[in-house]
């Protein structure tokens, strides 16, 4: 009988390999992995609003069902990019490769995946760029770092575009200026011309262009919710207040995205702008058909979030109002400030926002019309003219995450963190490195909040989540502020997997449990329903 | 001389031979910035092996026992089951931790460790090891309940609502568990 030698511990260690191959980028192969992309556009929506190739497809299958000449789109597509956007031409040729971006991704700081670094995920539409655009490349080909473009190349280019939320955090460090959020913009354009988008996107889109929001919901349906929302308002104040829909000549139209008409906790950050609107009396409005703050064709192409965006204004004209005020919101304030004003803009039918409270003019929006409610509110606090009383918000040890958009798109930066000092008493920074403009991405942002590629989620959304851990450990705290729908959905996924016990906020969810309404019932809970501090025991 | 005198002696090597064993399972580009970066909010993968580490071999030379060791491993072993890990390779760093001290005792000649020393030891290493698993599966449940909740959240008011219009009050307002498990298969289908 043969004998049996067991492998010693030591032996067995030995035999394992645990490291990745050491092989260049170019010569490392994409594979897509569950867990880290969203499921393909379905044919339908695609069609809705015309763009190429509708059809259903399925990442993970070998066909994806191209058009037999998409290498010549391809191609055809980005000449046309180039010529169009002088940046893009620009940061294809001046990036040096320094390295100053690299680790400052929360993509690549989650995964380690070096395809993740901007300054590698750029590399991908570089190279091919080099190959067909630049002599070097066409000469030199690999030396050059050019590579040909294959369809393992599209879909590597696919893969890794929706692997970037655009935060624009990179682009804060890149000694040149490069914006590599503007280079995803156009990666994805590219792919849009081939149908190359996401379920998770195209049916917001598709449902926006059609019905006004991402959600689909039609006009009773908002005023439903919205009337649900007056009910829960009188339980808590005892108030019955009356907001108005389509109301044509109100002064202002009042736009947020459509996650705070029904998703927990936006409902209560919705609220919250209910509450505040009918204390001041104010003379505004909903639409029911602009009735999404969001732009998820922003996610898309340069054309979609125009023609989206364009129904805000076109709306704004039909009412005849003054000018808009949006709700908290991200990205919808990043095609506000950067985009709108040379998609559809000036606004010249509207007036220059000014407060009919304190008489405030928004000279930074004297183009746009359009102000952001946090604006509009510190303004209000700082005339005095809200009565406040933070104790109501005892229970709560909060800190704020800046969202990339308004942040770094926007500079809305003191505003909610003045509105938080006032309705506040428990109020705690995150470190420095992770706030302002060096705010950390909540991971799911550009339309990346689907549920099918949680782990990159989390991936992405671990170096937030880390300073949100680091204040918890040290100051104890228990809520998670922010100003943006995103943030509201996605951030609470976030911290119960990483930071458990901390909850998510919008400001104005504060405000409303502060806010001391004329002829409201002594206050037993907080918009929540939970008891108020010292009020436990009732 | 004793196994706990001589990795007490040891410490600092076997900590940095572990790391880098670590670090080594992640690609030369990523494994660089994790080892450079001592920023523990620019770096947290890197700050958290790091940290984790010594506490962990911290426990195991003072016989404190797995439990000890479990905030540590979930810090580690909650980052690696979301990055693109199998599951055995997700927690394999506990296992070269064998190893990484095997080496050590070799190395130093003089050293006569008694056999029963090293036995008790790697069961020790071994009880860490299945509690890895444990923390492993919970943060993989972790991720499926959240799925589950964001559909529930999704849905919640819509729910509310039909109930309050009467269309099928005799159901709680929030779905079952079951339901919601069957609906998310259907979507990932």
């Amino acid at each position: 009988m043969a004998k049996v030698t067991t492998p010693k511990p030591a032996e067995l260690a030995e035999a394992l390999e645990y490291t990745t191959p050491k092989t260049e980028w170019m010569d490392t192969p994409t594979v897509i992995k569950p867990g880290t992309f969203c499921w393909g556009a379905k044919g339908k929506n695609l069609g809705i609003v015309e763009f190429p190739n509708a059809r259903d497809w399925t990442p993970t299958e070998e066909d994806w069902k191209l058009p037999e000449n998409w290498q010549e789109i391809f191609f055809k597509g980005m000449k046309d990019l180039l010529g169009k956007y002088r940046s893009f031409k620009v940061f294809m040729d001046i990036c040096v490769r320094c390295g100053a971006c690299a680790d400052k991704c929360h993509f690549f700081i989650g995964s380690g995946d070096p395809k993740n670094m901007p300054v590698l995920r750029a590399e991908l539409l570089r190279s091919v760029y080099r190959n067909d655009f630049t002599m070097a490349g066409k000469i030199l080909g690999k030396i050059a770092g050019a590579r040909p473009l294959t369809i393992d190349v599209l879909k590597e280019l696919w893969y890794y575009f929706y692997q970037c939320t655009e935060c624009r955090r990179c682009s804060l460090f890149c000694p040149y200026g490069i914006d590599t959020a503007e280079i995803t913009m156009m990666g994805r354009e590219l792919l849009n011309l081939f149908g190359l988008n996401t379920d998770w996107i195209s049916g917001p889109v598709a449902n926006c262009y059609m019905k006004g929001n991402h959600l689909g919901l039609e006009p009773h349906a908002i005023m439903n919710s919205i009337e649900g929302m007056v009910d829960d308002i009188e339980t808590i104040t005892g108030l019955r207040i009356s907001p108005s829909f389509n109301r044509k000549g109100a002064e202002i139209l009042f736009v947020t995205p459509s996650g705070d008409l029904f998703a927990d906790p936006g409902t209560y950050t919705c609220m919250g702008y209910m509450m505040l609107f009918h204390e001041l009396g104010l003379d505004y409005t909903w639409s029911t058909y602009a009735s999404e703050g969001g732009n998820f064709g922003f996610f898309t192409s340069n054309e979609m979030a125009k023609r989206l965006n364009s129904k805000i204004y076109a709306e704004a004209k039909r009412l005849g109002v003054k000018y808009i005020i949006g709700g908290e919101c991200g990205h919808m304030w990043r095609v506000i400030t950067q985009y709108m004003d040379t998609w559809n803009g000036p606004a010249d039918f509207l007036e220059v926002p000014v407060s009919p409270i304190t008489g405030t003019r928004f000279e930074n929006s004297k183009s746009t019309k359009m102000i952001h409610v946090a604006e509009f509110t510190a303004d209000l606090i700082k005339n005095n003219k809200l009565k406040l009383d933070p104790s109501r918000n005892d229970n709560l040890i909060l800190t704020y995450h800046d969202s990339c958009n308004t942040a770094r798109g926007m500079g809305l930066m003191d505003e909610p963190r003045y509105i938080i000092n006032n309705v506040c008493n428990n109020f705690h920074e995150m470190p420095e490195n992770t706030i302002r403009e060096q705010t950390f991405c909540c991971g799911s942002g550009t339309g990346l909040n689907a549920s099918e590629n949680m782990e990159l989620r989390m991936r992405g959304g671990l170096p937030r989540a880390n300073a949100v851990k680091f204040v918890r450990e040290k100051h104890g705290v228990n809520m998670l502020a922010n100003i943006c729908a995103i943030d509201r959905a996605t951030l609470s996924a976030s911290m119960d997997y990483w930071v458990p016990g901390v909850g998510v906020t919008g400001v104005h969810e504060l405000v409303a449990n502060a806010l001391i309404m004329k002829g409201e019932k002594e206050r037993e809970t907080n918009m929540r329903g939970d008891p108020l501090p010292g009020k436990e025991g009732n | 001389m004793s196994l706990a005198r001589l990795l007490s002696d040891k410490r600092a090597m076997i900590l940095s031979n572990w790391c880098d064993a670590m670090l080594d399972s992640y690609p030369q580009d990523t494994s660089n910035f994790l080892r450079k970066n001592d920023n523990r909010f620019a770096n947290p993968v890197g700050h958290t092996i790091r940290d984790s580490f010594e506490h962990i071999v911290d426990s195991l030379l003072q016989g404190s026992g797995p439990e000890a060791s479990r905030v540590f491993l979930d810090n580690i072993i909650r980052v690696r089951a979301v990055q693109d890990f199998s599951p055995s390779q997700a927690v394999s760093f506990i296992f070269v931790l064998k190893k990484v001290i095997r080496d050590v005792v070799l190395q130093d000649k003089t050293a006569a460790v008694p056999p029963e020393e090293l036995v008790s030891l790697d069961e020790s290493i071994d009880a860490l090891a299945l509690l890895s698993f444990e923390i492993y599966m919970q943060c993989r449940e972790k991720l499926y309940d959240i799925k589950a909740n964001e559909v529930k959240n999704m849905t919640f008011r819509l729910l509310q609502k039909a109930q309050k219009m009467g269309i099928d009050s005799s159901e709680d307002v929030c779905p079952s568990e079951d339901v919601v498990n069957i609906k998310q298969e259907e979507v990932t289908k």
